[in-house]
Order: structure tokens, then C-alpha cells, then sequence
């Protein structure tokens, strides 16, 4: 396998702050992602999995080990490797279009070259005709949509997605995955992919993990056996229900350490 | 009995928490209180509750104020007080933006200054006058500098506040999509805070017109402040009165345009409120 993204060793742990003893959120944890792969992270609440992410992106510094990718130390954010959050992070003064040039306008390219490809991602993400529009004037849906088309207009090597559908309904968040996976089938990004929602890991994944407990590592790595491309029938196939299984088990373990650890 | 519990209910319907009124009813409120402000006062002056010479009733202050006009040649002391107040409001609004910005995106920049802006903001402006005629004479400089004082701390404290509250996941994502350091500043940091700074110059130009007052009370030859003074020693109630309106009247005007202005430039700010 070549290791597109290597995590190697990686643990963060926390400064506590009445002066007790560091919480450890992060223990030790290796993970290969191969390029235009898509991982999905499973685990339960303050597992470490969306610290784990941060960590890739540059936002966190982890407490030990190294991130490569492509060979290169992770040292801080950069554009290679776009993310979409859990909360909605366009910037409300910018209007559906500016937000997706964003990028794009920092690395100083033309203008007209610059609403040409965000119009192309605004396309991807059926958004015509709300270019104009302010975030506020947006669905939740929609929003998501937006930092989807305005991480992908970026180019970036890979993509590192938190939760990014964890705020929406039920519905939309379903449409939301066949509109990603669609994506990634056409475009074939390498993701990084966190979740506490099983469906979601094996519908999107190519391979699934599942992390412990906190302190988190990964505890179970599976290739998930569902060939593309994926429309939403193959959530009732024996493979899908058979992995779910399988996961529903291993998540339910760690949510009940979890709270056993809490109590 | 069933009338007042009617009436209660249509008060509930009318007065309900945070639901918002309708454009029309919106201003016809606002002017019934001056309507209503005015009446008590004609009241208690024109029916003799209140002496004359204490208290000019609204019609003698009217006729006053056009004299004061038409013949004394009170617009251009209208005009040196709204100068007064604008110059010195812009001259600190200038440098206390920078400085504001760059102390609310550097914490460094912040904890070298801060202490001593939240010191100096305490310290009352008009107090200074005194000063400040030894420093700068009585002529317009010492007019401009007390404007100064009493706006510039007050502005960079709290332009340095609302930059320094930028949303952190808004500077991870841009952060995410290339920015760097310096275009953070640019690009996030300052756009997003912009409306609320133009709020914070709202507000610190209605404080501003209380200073340029007091500094005309003493040592200037021309404005708003040195009219009053002047009527104080006459008695004259009306003008005083006079004077005092055309003060609000001039900041309601400000104040509006001002509010105008900010939902001209930031349409986005006013979504969803």
C-alpha cells in the first residue's frame, strides 16, 4: 500500500486546569490512508476522533508521534488538505459564490478563472441559481453544500470531513451522502471521514475504522465490501447489514466503556 | 368586569415578548411620545405649574430659537460645534481603528495596551480641559482634543473586543483554505467584525456630542455650548432649550443615518435578526 497520509504513533493529551493530571485524549494511533481512498472514523463521543482530524488539518499539535502526507510533516493548516466542519463555517458576509472563490482568491488566481471554477463546484452541489445568496438565506443543507463545493473549488489534496452532516435532519443528511459519494466516485479525492453514524461510515467508506473509548486508538479497521458506485438500495443488501452488525457491536462496546469511565 | 379581561387578553396579544412590531405602528409610537413628551410640558407651562422663569414654555422657546437663527446667527454655531464634533470623532476613530484591529487580532499588541486604554478610559474628558487650555489654548485644537480623549479609549477597548470575538471555526476554515497570517486579518477578521464596529461608532459619536458641550462651556467665543452659556447669564430658559434640542435633533439625525448606513453597507448583518 502506499501511504498517501501515514499516522504514525500520534497521541495528544490535554492540559488539565485546576493543575491535576493531563486527560489523555489520544493514545498512541497509527493509520495508513491510501491516495483516493475514503476512510470513515466510527466511535463514540470524546473518543478522539475529530482531534484525530484536527490534528491531520494542522489545527491541533499532537502531543507525540507525526502525520506525513505524501512524505511531508504535517506542521500547520494548509490548502492540500481542505476541511468541512461539523458547524457551518461560511463566512456570513460572503455571498454563496465569494465563499467558494475563497480559496482560490488567497492563492491570487485571475478572477474570471476563479468564478469559473466555482461555478463548476456550485454546479456539483446543485446549488444554481443561489450563487447570490447569503449563508443566512440558506438551509442547513444548503450551507454544508457550500463548504462542500467551496473545500473541493480549493483543489485540495485531500479532504477532511467532522461530522459535517451530524447538524442536519435525517433526510437531507441521506441526500447529503449519495451527493458526496457521487463526488468522490466522479472525482476520486482522498477522505478522511468522522461519524458516529454507522450507516453513514459503511455507506460512504471504502474501509471503516472504529475507535476506542477515550483515551482513543483505532481498535478495528475494516474494507467495506460494497462495490462502486453505491446508490442508496445497497443499505439493505446482506453485506451492508452484515458489516453494520458488526460495527453496531464494536461502537456499542466503547459507548458503554465510555460511560462506564464516566459513572 | 368583561371588558377589562378583554382588554387584558388584546394587551397580551399586542405585548408579546420579543415579537416584532409592524413599520407603521413602529413609528407612529415613536412620535407619539415627543407628541405626549411635548403636551406635559406645555401643560405645566402654559397652565402656570411651573415659573417662567425656571422653565419657557415650548411656543417662546420656538420664537426664541428663530431669533436666535434668523438673527443672531446660530447656524454657524450649529455649524463650528457639529465641526468640532465630527473632527475630533474622525481623527480618533483614524488611529483608534488600527490600533483596535491590532490589538484585538495580536494578543501581544493587546496585553501591551490594554491595561492602560482600560486606564485612560476612566479618565473623565472634561476633566482635562483645564489642562488642555494650558496646553493647547482655547482655540479649536483644545475643542478637538477633549473630543479626542473622551472617543478614542472608549473606541479601541471595544473595537479590540469585537475582532478578538471572531468566530474560531470561521479562522480554522479560512486557515483550511489557505490563508495566511496577515490575510486572516484582511479577509476574516476584519469583515466580519465591520458591522459591529460601525455600531461601536454609533454609539461613541452620541458620547462624543456630550463632550463638545461641555468643552464650549468654557473658554470658546462660538457653538452650541458657548450659546448657553451665554443664555445662562440672560435667564433666557428658551434659548437654553432651544439649544438643547437642536443638540438631540442633530443626534437623532446622525444616529439615523448612521443605522441607515450600516444596513447599506452590511445587508448580510441584518439577516436573520
Amino acid at each position: 500500500m502506499n501511504n498517501f497520509l501515514s499516522i504514525r504513533a500520534v497521541s495528544r493529551s490535554f492540559a488539565s486546569t485546576h493543575g491535576g493530571k493531563p486527560t489523555l485524549a489520544l493514545q498512541s494511533t497509527d493509520l495508513d490512508v491510501a491516495e483516493n481512498d475514503f476512510i470513515t472514523i466510527l466511535g463514540p463521543s470524546g473518543c478522539g476522533k475529530s482531534t484525530l482530524l484536527r490534528i491531520v488539518a494542522g489545527l491541533d499539535r499532537q502531543t507525540s508521534g507525526e502525520v506525513k502526507l505524501d512524505g511531508k510533516r504535517i506542521e500547520g493548516p494548509g490548502a492540500d488538505r481542505g476541511m468541512v466542519f461539523q458547524s457551518y463555517t461560511l463566512f456570513p458576509w460572503l455571498t454563496v459564490r465569494e465563499n467558494v472563490c475563497f480559496g482560490l482568491n488567497e492563492r491570487g488566481m485571475a478572477r474570471s478563472q476563479q468564478v469559473e471554477i466555482a461555478q463548476s463546484f456550485i454546479h456539483k452541489v446543485g446549488l444554481n441559481g443561489f450563487e447570490n445568496h447569503f449563508p443566512k438565506q440558506l438551509s442547513g443543507g444548503m450551507q454544508q453544500r457550500t463548504a462542500l463545493a467551496r473545500a473541493l473549488a480549493n483543489g485540495p489534496r485531500m479532504l477532511l470531513m467532522d461530522e459535517p452532516f451530524g447538524a442536519l435532519d435525517h433526510q437531507t443528511r441521506e441526500l447529503m451522502q449519495e451527493l458526496l459519494l457521487g463526488i468522490w466516485e466522479a472525482e476520486r479525492k482522498t477522505v478522511l471521514f468522522v461519524t458516529h453514524d454507522i450507516d453513514e461510515a459503511v455507506f460512504m467508506g471504502s474501509r471503516v475504522t472504529v475507535m476506542s473509548a477515550r483515551p482513543g486508538r483505532i481498535k478495528l479497521d475494516r474494507e467495506v465490501p460494497i462495490a462502486h458506485p453505491r446508490s442508496y438500495a445497497v443499505k439493505t443488501t446482506p453485506a451492508f447489514i452484515a458489516l453494520k452488525a458488526e460495527l453496531t457491536e464494536q461502537v456499542r462496546t466503547e459507548v458503554l466503556a465510555a460511560q462506564a469511565a464516566m459513572a | 368586569m368583561q371588558g377589562s379581561i378583554n382588554a387584558a387578553v388584546d394587551l397580551g396579544a399586542v405585548l408579546k415578548p420579543l415579537t416584532p412590531v409592524a413599520p407603521g405602528a413602529r413609528i407612529a409610537l415613536g412620535v407619539s411620545f415627543f407628541v405626549l413628551f411635548v403636551a406635559v410640558w406645555a401643560v405645566a407651562t402654559f397652565g402656570g405649574f411651573v415659573n417662567k422663569l425656571f422653565l419657557a414654555d415650548p411656543l417662546t422657546m420656538l420664537k426664541s430659537g428663530w431669533t436666535l437663527l434668523a438673527e443672531m446667527g446660530f447656524a454657524k454655531d450649529i455649524g463650528m460645534t457639529v465641526w468640532r464634533v465630527l473632527g475630533g470623532f474622525v481623527i480618533a476613530a483614524l488611529l483608534a481603528l488600527p490600533l483596535g484591529v491590532l490589538m484585538g487580532a495580536y494578543k501581544p499588541i493587546e496585553a501591551f495596551f490594554e491595561p492602560f486604554v482600560s486606564f485612560a478610559r476612566y479618565l473623565p474628558a472634561s476633566a482635562f480641559i483645564p489642562l488642555l487650555i494650558l496646553w493647547a489654548g482655547i482655540g479649536e485644537a483644545q475643542k478637538l482634543s477633549v473630543i479626542f480623549i473622551g472617543s478614542f479609549f472608549q473606541l479601541v477597548l471595544m473595537i479590540a473586543v469585537t475582532v478578538g470575538n471572531t468566530r474560531r471555526d470561521l479562522v480554522e476554515a479560512a486557515y483550511t483554505l489557505g490563508s495566511s497570517d496577515r490575510s486572516l486579518v484582511w479577509r476574516v477578521l476584519i469583515p466580519g467584525a465591520a458591522p459591529e464596529i460601525c455600531e461601536i461608532l454609533r454609539m461613541v459619536l452620541g458620547w462624543a456630542w456630550t463632550y463638545v458641550i461641555v468643552a464650549e462651556l468654557i473658554g470658546a467665543s462660538s457653538g452650541i455650548g458657548h450659546m448657553i452659556t451665554d443664555s445662562q447669564a440672560l435667564l433666557a430658559t428658551d434659548q437654553i432649550i432651544f439649544g438643547i434640542i437642536v443638540i438631540g435633533l442633530i443626534g437623532l439625525v446622525s444616529d439615523m443615518g448612521f443605522k441607515w448606513l450600516n444596513r447599506w453597507l452590511y445587508p448580510w448583518a441584518q439577516l436573520g435578526r
